[in-house]
């Protein structure tokens, strides 16, 4: 440029750079978008977001697995000396503090989702040195409540939305 | 790229030529000098390209035949390997070829790390080769999903869980992956997808790995550079190729040992069963190959720190030309870096063996060890090395200890004296 001090001002072209740049950067943005959206959860899947299940054989002490949204949900109807187990835990003892008392609304039973929160794979039920869930894959221990006890998962098993929508019948999602 | 120029012997080839230069494409191939010195160790280079080749033709035509639908896929493999003519082949060369490809790709860059092939001024063909390494794990572990059998099923609900270690956004980057809000039919057709695309991307990246190879050549077992082109190197054609092709007959030997006699011992027996995702199978256990950084996930007792502790392994790979400051190339001449670089080895085997083990008692204190010993071999054993290590001499050049060594070594210099004074 022959005039050095027009170099520092702000010109027209400058402000056409930066307004063609950032249209230009809107319009790939929003081109990407879909491309990358298309692969979150689809209408269909999400449409299959409740299950009912019919709990009225379930006794004491038995439990039940059954599919929600792909995911295995525990149903379990604890025995008064599991529902005592698991409410006399210290809770200052516990990897990720919560009562029973929040996990199982109603003490007979726990519904939770079976996943092991370490790395997704499916514990198996009244195994593992707190009676309650032990995950094969990578060794973590669950208590009668499906709280994290031992081993490498971070948090407690999850606990799906769901409500009893008559005696006999849970509705989970 | 040679320094001589190329013309085509016929008229059509110069009028060819002079419109898109294949002919001195393939006349720099042909021709190119290569250390007449190298060993069996570099012949893997072409191997690879066999593996990747091999991989790609028939994984073509199994596409031909596969279902990629959640309740189809596990059948329409079963059906590749009863009805379909020579499915069963194709099936096992492509399922036995990924972990030849592997075996080749292992032995590939521990050849690169005796006679440390990843230094200047060769960085950028080090780290093409490491994302081609990535990618070759992704292709495998997205193949190994596609029969949808337990393994199957399981291996991609673990390795798929990894992203959900990541703070904040962990969940739902799990869910896009998975399309639902679990491994299902969406997350089959993707990784099909996918699946057929990264031969492809390894198939561009291994052009790039090419060229930048032939910008500084080959390095050697002495890992000197050229000193006169005339005496220290062999045209490519015939003399590599040649050696090339004969270790890859040994190399098919073993290849058909698996196919033919032992097809299903690099697998497990769960992938035959389809999956299931109510029940996970009693003993997850990635594919051989991946063993190691398996077990170096399962021995931190942190999600998310296992999963950078594994992923580090690998990247630190990457930084490796930095990390090891010694300015001597070859491990002929480090003694010390030579004894590491085998404990080293064991301990990367040792993470192998205990990765395929449950993560209890010894075996997860073994690979507590293992690990830390890993990431220590490259942090500081390496670095340290660089500055303490006395080094035993180098040759004057590639020819002297071919011609016999120290006996002769008066005679190569004379003979560069000589040299010297024609010039």
């Amino acid at each position: 440029m022959s005039d050095h001090k027009d170099e520092k001002k702000t010109n027209r072209r400058d402000f056409l750079f930066t307004a063609t740049a950032a249209a230009g950067a809107v319009g790939v943005g929003a081109a990407v978008w879909p491309l990358v959206d298309q692969m979150n959860p689809d209408a269909s899947v999400k449409a299959l977001a409740s299950t009912e299940v019919d709990v009225s054989s379930m006794q004491p002490g038995q439990s039940l697995t059954v599919l929600w949204r792909g995911k295995p949900v525990f149903i379990k109807r604890r025995t008064n000396d599991e529902i005592k187990k698991a409410r006399s835990v210290d809770i200052n003892d516990l990897k990720h503090p919560e009562k029973d008392e929040d996990r199982a609304k109603n003490p007979e039973w726990l519904v939770m989702l079976g996943i092991c929160t370490h790395l997704g794979c499916v514990p198996l039920t009244d195994k593992g040195d707190y009676d309650g869930w032990f995950c094969p894959c990578h060794g973590s221990h669950y208590d009668t409540s499906g709280r994290i006890r031992k081993g490498p998962a971070p948090t407690n098993m999850e606990i799906p939305k769901y409500e009893f929508v008559n005696t006999n019948t849970i509705k989970i999602g | 790229m040679s320094d001589h120029e190329y013309t085509p012997s016929s008229k059509f080839g110069k009028w060819f030529n002079d419109r898109l230069p294949l002919l001195t494409l393939a006349n720099h191939l042909t021709d190119y000098p290569t250390p007449k010195n190298l060993n069996y160790w570099w012949t893997f280079g072409g191997i690879l390209t066999f593996c990747l080749i091999t991989q790609i033709v028939t994984g073509l035509v199994l596409a031909m035949h596969y279902i990629a639908h959640a309740d189809m896929a596990f059948s329409s493999v079963e059906h590749i390997m009863r009805d379909v003519n020579y499915g069963w082949l194709l099936r096992y060369v492509h399922a036995n070829g990924a972990s030849m490809f592997f075996l080749a790709v292992y032995i590939h860059i521990f050849r690169s790390l005796f006679y440390g092939s990843y230094k200047s001024p060769r960085e950028i063909i080090w780290i093409l080769g490491i994302i081609i390494y990535l990618l070759m794990m992704a292709a495998a572990f997205m193949g190994y999903v596609l029969p949808w059998g337990q393994m199957s099923f399981w291996g991609a609900t673990v390795i798929t869980n990894l992203f959900s270690a990541i703070p904040l956004v962990g969940e739902s980057i799990t869910t896009w992956l998975w399309g639902g809000y679990s491994v299902d039919n969406p997350t089959l057709t993707r990784f099909f997808t996918l699946h057929y695309l990264i031969p492809f991307l390894i198939l561009g990246l291994v052009v790039l790995h090419i060229w930048a190879l032939h910008v500084p050549g080959n390095n050697n077992p002495v890992g000197i550079d050229i000193k006169k082109p005339s005496k220290d190197t062999v045209p490519f054609h015939p003399y590599i190729v040649i050696k090339d092709a004969f270790a890859l007959l040994m190399f098919c030997i073993v290849f058909a040992l698996f196919v033919f006699y032992q097809p299903n011992i690099l697998g497990h027996a769960d992938n035959y069963i389809e999956a299931d995702p109510l029940v996970t199978p009693a003993h997850i256990v990635p594919e051989w190959y991946l063993l190691p950084f398996y077990a170096i996930l399962r021995s931190v007792p942190d999600k998310l720190m296992g999963v950078v502790a594994m992923l580090s392994a690998i990247l630190i790979l990457a930084a490796l030309p930095w990390l090891d400051t010694s300015k001597v190339r070859s491990a002929v001449f480090r003694p010390l870096f030579r004894q590491f670089y085998w404990i080293l080895v064991a301990d990367v085997l040792i993470l192998g063996y205990v990765g395929a083990m449950p993560a209890e008692g010894l075996y997860l204190l073994i690979a507590r060890v293992a690990t830390a010993y890993y990431f220590a071999h490259f942090l500081i054993i390496l670095p340290v090395l660089g500055w303490k290590e006395k080094t035993t001499p180098l040759p004057l050049s590639i020819t002297e200890p071919v011609l016999g060594g120290s006996p002769n070594l008066a005679a190569a210099r004379s003979d560069e004296k000589i040299e010297n004074i024609i010039k």
